[in-house]
């Protein structure tokens, strides 16, 4: 029988005709409680590190965007800041300026998606449509000022290439009211809903000791009472300029992962309009003849955490050796932490909660021994979702309900 | 952090480097040989209290580079520790995913694409390459054309 069961694990995943991308977790279960999980990653490496030593220094940032399609602004970022190190380049202050509002926007949005897909899991679909819908205009902005919706392209050594026309601030401005109002009317209902304190509360804590020995970052360790943020702490771009704050929960379970999302966007929005009013006038880039031999460290702070560049130059025209570093690569192993010990119910929402570039939560097969069981994916989901609706039921709650004012 | 409160941090296992450079503010370098590498990032780790970022393996001229970031995140400073392992026929260096848990895929990762062995890791197992990948060949080498 045992033989039968591991021949069938090897079915599931990590590929999958309905999903984009491919992480295979093999839970090992005792009937209802998770007792190890093994990751197994790399399905689809792009070997990316070594294409860049193949690329001209100014080609590299149009790689690197393409890393992640969500964090598409901060792996040039933190690539370009690495090469400006090496040249000892600092930017025009307006380049400095437009980066900080395209990273910001792109956090707004990564941090509604979140959301919205936290919601999907769980078997909140409205949160899931709305949080969505908001995200939108926010994709909007973005494409208007870069050409894109994601892999915006717009940062090269030296400043920016394209720059925010001051036409559009009354628009980007009008669309953040928006933004605001309708992200407070989330936060307002996620925050005072019965059902997801109890569904949330407790689940899948990642205790701070845990937390700085897996090295998290972003989210998943200031949900987790670890305050750090590059943005403060070694200031890029403007956020040295701007008057904003880092968001940080001590209580390290999925409520408090979420709760750090939502506030932050509010600060996101907060600095992108601090950003706008003070935007300095003059030129977005300085031009950069060369990158001299030596090395240098670059990091951003993405929506999921640090992503860290490092970059080193033999002074020729290509890099010799880049090393890239994205948060999901350090918060993915703390599974290993957060989820033994917890139920298979909460699984799919614990895996959520790091959010781990989306899909990489979705290939998960469960070995139950003693019932003789394999679930898969659309199982977990399904249980995940049944545990709320029982929460609702017994707390006497209704649907959760938003008005689109 | 300025220079000489630096070096007062440091002093400790000031003789187990090489050197200490600064390579651009707030950018620290610790080059060391690689037989030190686990009792200077214990040091930076656990005595200092710096956070594990991550490790860059480098087939370099004359030998292996394997680099440990780390950040100091009360001073925004990035500490590197770069540890040199001469021997390029069985390249081997110390794990210090004991030390610090989430040191582990980054340094199977170097084991895959660069050949280098970590001692007392673990989980050696292959993170990137897949299962019948040739053994002895490794794609970051510099010997591997692009």
């Amino acid at each position: 029988m045992k033989e039968a069961l591991r021949k069938s694990v090897l079915a599931v995943g990590p590929f999958h005709p309905l999903q984009e991308e491919m992480e295979f977790f093999q839970l090992t279960v005792d009937g209802e409680k998770v007792t190890d999980i093994d990751v197994r990653i790399s399905y689809n490496h792009r070997g990316i590190e070594r294409l860049s030593e193949t690329l001209q220094f100014d080609q590299v940032p149009y790689l690197v965007s393409r890393v992640c399609g969500i964090c598409s602004a901060s792996h040039p970022l933190a690539y370009v800041q690495a090469a400006e190190e090496i040249a000892g380049v600092r930017p025009p202050e307006r380049a400095l300026y437009v980066r900080t509002i395209i990273n910001e926007l792109e956090r707004i949005h990564s941090h509604l998606l979140w959301v919205g897909l936290a919601g999907h899991f769980i078997g909140y679909d409205t949160v899931f449509m709305w949080a969505w819908k908001y995200r939108e205009p926010v994709l909007d902005l973005l494409e208007e000022i870069t050409g894109n919706r994601n892999n915006y392209g717009n940062v090269k050594v030296g400043g920016c290439r394209e720059d925010i026309p001051d036409e559009m601030r009354p628009k980007i401005l009008r669309e953040l009211d928006q933004i605001e109002k309708k992200t407070e009317m989330l936060t307002k209902a996620v925050l005072d809903d019965p059902v997801l304190h109890a569904r949330l509360k407790g689940v899948g804590v990642l205790t701070k000791a845990d937390g700085i020995g897996y090295a998290v970052t972003g989210p998943t360790a200031r949900g987790s009472g670890i305050a750090i943020d590059v943005r403060r702490d070694d200031p890029y771009a403007a956020y040295d300029d701007l008057d904003w704050k880092v968001i940080s929960q001590p209580e390290g379970d999925v409520f408090a992962k979420a709760v750090v999302r939502l506030l932050e966007t509010f600060e996101s929005i907060k600095m992108v309009r601090q950003a706008l009013e003070r935007l300095p006038k003059g030129p977005v880039a300085v031009e950069v003849k060369e990158i001299p031999p030596g090395e240098g460290c670059g990091h951003a702070e993405a929506p999921r955490g640090e992503t860290f560049h490092y970059v080193r130059s033999d002074g020729g025209n290509r890099p010799v050796r880049h090393k890239i570093r994205a948060p999901s690569y350090v918060n993915v192993p703390s599974f290993k932490a957060s989820c033994i010990g917890a139920d298979i119910a909460d699984v799919t929402l614990t895996l959520a909660a790091v959010d781990p570039c989306y899909s990489c939560t979705e290939r998960i097969a469960v070995v139950d021994g003693r019932h003789n069981v394999i679930r898969d994916y659309a199982e977990l989901l399904r249980l995940s979702r049944e545990k709320t609706a029982r929460l609702r039921r017994d707390l006497g709650v209704p649907e959760m309900k938003l008005e689109d004012r | 952090m300025p220079q000489n409160e630096w070096d007062k941090q440091l002093s400790p296992i000031r003789h187990r480097l090489a050197d200490v450079e600064c390579k651009a503010p707030n950018r620290w370098y610790l080059p060391c040989e690689a037989e030190h590498v686990y009792e200077v990032c214990r040091f930076l780790f656990y005595d200092l209290g710096l956070r594990f970022v991550i490790s860059t393996g480098i087939d370099a001229e004359d030998c292996f580079e394997v680099l440990h970031h780390f950040s100091d995140d009360a001073s925004g400073t990035m500490v590197t520790v770069k540890a040199f392992i001469r021997d390029r026929e069985s390249p081997q260096i110390d794990s210090i995913t004991p030390l610090i848990p989430g040191a582990e895929w980054t340094e199977r990762e170097i084991h895959d694409l660069l050949g280098i062995g970590f001692r007392n890791h673990p989980n050696l197992q292959r993170l990137i390459l897949a299962d019948d990948w040739p053994e002895g060949v490794y794609p970051l080498r510099k010997e591997v054309q692009t």
